[in-house]
């Protein structure tokens, strides 16, 4: 019976094992960390439709107990080799499996927002990420500034460590317009009489229900959105924080004291996939994200022979776009092993 | 050709892309191609020393030449104090400071005319 190796445990190294799995293939998916999941499980409700992620780690759970692959936990994969027609994949001494193919499913990692110094993350209290504002919202609606007060004024800052050549990264990240204008709507959901301002660059709402999140935003949720870049954030005697930018639109420079400043970080390729992108000698695009060898006609297909590209490893993603991607990357893993003679 | 509204359409509100006054704009260009990239963020005139202070607004003085408007050009450009500090946010890496100086070298060079375009 053929055997696939799948690095990585988030939602797209456990799709396509189980769609693999279901189509009679024996499955090993290998997660570095004690439980599965990856990012998602790291967020509290979904755009666009403000689904409580329990549900989606209801689904893979169901996936990963039904015993249909296996799963080891705890381990890092931190080579494949080529063996013959097979492929060796190991981690360290501990673990060596011997696979006809190999799915690549290491994910993404948040852009560091220490890297923004003028933003003052981790030197201003109050200035926090989209990140940490999820982990605030999973864990109930009482929210309060790090520094303990009920926010009056919150301001989302669009763009942290995307499209900017300060933090080396030129692509835009995709998702978190649309993470802050979801967040923005909870905040004010959860804090009614807060004033919200959203500064962007360009608003990208390229999903089917993006646009109307946005267009909620304003009409139900009194959020504001301001067209211009955060040159630099200050903090004050009281803790607020000092934003400056230009308001583009009307052409002047423009100032705010905020209580909050939540920066909505970018998704980058990470140390994970570099590393294994690395030791099988996959390509990479000029982002640092793994390379298909066609970006329309072969999305999961990486520069070797049997070895396969699922999730945010290959670019920025959605959670529904990562399902999409994995399942297909497991029709070409099929394709794969049923055309090749070993 | 009549006109039945009593006034007349002044036609320097309209930026006339056939008539691109773009002399200054390409020596700019020649020397500092980054200048193109330029995403109309206000990174730099949020943060402009002179700006914070004076009615003046780099980017936008940047953009009406890119535009093909450059007869506000001579006015603006001295206001610019050359501290360099919009070169530290701007997200394109443009060398704004530099583009401000080729722009000074430019108005030397070609000395055109004010609102040439539009009489
Ligand atoms: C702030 C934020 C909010 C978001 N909110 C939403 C939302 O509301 N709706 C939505 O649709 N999408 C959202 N997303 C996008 C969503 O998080 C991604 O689509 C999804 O997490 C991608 O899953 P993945 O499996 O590709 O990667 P990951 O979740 O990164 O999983 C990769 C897994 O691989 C493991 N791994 C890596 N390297 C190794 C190795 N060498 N050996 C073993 N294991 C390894 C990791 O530990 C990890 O478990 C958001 C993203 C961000 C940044
Ligand atoms: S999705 Fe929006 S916030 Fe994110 S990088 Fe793109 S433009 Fe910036
Ligand atoms: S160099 Fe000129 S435009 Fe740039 S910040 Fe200084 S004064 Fe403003
Ligand atoms: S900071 Fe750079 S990209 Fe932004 S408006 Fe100024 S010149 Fe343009």
């Amino acid at each position: 019976m053929k055997h696939i190796v799948t690095i990585g445990g988030g939602i797209a190294g456990i799709e396509a094992s189980d769609v693999l799995a279901e189509m009679g293939y024996k499955v090993t998916l290998v997660e570095k960390e004690k439980s599965l999941g990856g990012n998602v499980s790291k967020w509290s409700y979904l755009f666009p439709n403000m689904r409580p992620i329990g549900e989606i780690e209801d689904y893979m759970k169901s996936k990963y107990d039904s015993n249909r692959f296996t799963v080891i936990k705890n381990t890092e994969v931190n080579q494949i080799k080529r063996k013959k027609d097979k492929l060796e994949v190991s981690a360290g001494d501990e673990l060596k499996l011997i696979a006809d193919s190999v799915i690549v499913a290491t994910g993404f990692e948040v852009f560091d927002a220490k890297r923004k110094e003028e933003y003052g993350y981790k030197i201003y209290d109050n200035v926090i990420t989209s990140v940490d504002l999820e982990n605030m919202l999973k864990n109930g609606k009482n929210i309060t500034t790090p520094t303990g007060k009920i926010p009056k004024k919150i301001a989302f800052i669009h763009c942290v460590g995307s499209r900017d050549e300060k933090s080396g990264n030129h692509y835009c990240s995709k998702l978190c317009c649309v993470t802050s204008v979801k967040q923005a709507i909870e905040m004010n959901e959860i804090l009614p009489d807060a004033e919200i301002y959203c500064l962007y660059i360009d608003l990208r709402m390229y999903g089917l229900e993006f646009e109307e999140l946005y267009l909620k935003a304003q009409k139900q949720h009194n959020i504001q959105f301001i067209r211009g870049k955060l040159s630099e954030a200050a903090e004050n005697m009281d803790k607020t924080i000092l934003i400056k930018a230009e308001d583009t639109l009307s052409g002047y420079p423009i100032k705010m004291n905020v209580d909050l400043v939540v920066l909505l970080v970018g998704m980058e390729s990470g140390k994970n996939t570099q590393q294994i992108g690395k030791c099988a000698n996959l390509s990479f695009n000029s982002n640092r994200f793994l390379q298909p060898v066609d970006p329309h006609l072969a999305r999961n297909n990486s520069s070797q022979a049997g070895i396969f590209l699922a999730g945010t490893c290959s670019s920025p993603m959605s959670v529904k776009e990562t399902l999409d991607n994995a399942r297909s990357a497991a029709v070409e893993v099929h394709k794969y092993l049923m055309n090749s003679d070993h | 050709m009549s006109n039945k509204f009593g006034f007349d359409i002044s036609p320097s509100r309209t930026i006339d892309f056939d008539k691109f006054d773009n002399q200054i704009l390409q020596y700019v260009l020649q020397h500092e191609s980054s200048f193109m990239t330029c995403m109309s963020c206000g990174g730099c005139t949020a943060t402009c020393s002179a700006g914070n202070l004076i009615d003046f607004n780099i980017r936008k003085m940047s953009l009406g030449l890119r535009r093909g408007k450059p007869e506000s050009l001579a006015a603006e450009i001295d206001k610019c104090m050359l501290c360099g500090k919009c070169i530290l946010v701007c997200p394109r890496g443009i060398n704004i400071r530099n583009v401000v100086m080729l722009i000074k070298k430019a108005l030397v060079k070609f000395n055109p005319k004010n609102d040439e375009r539009n009489n």
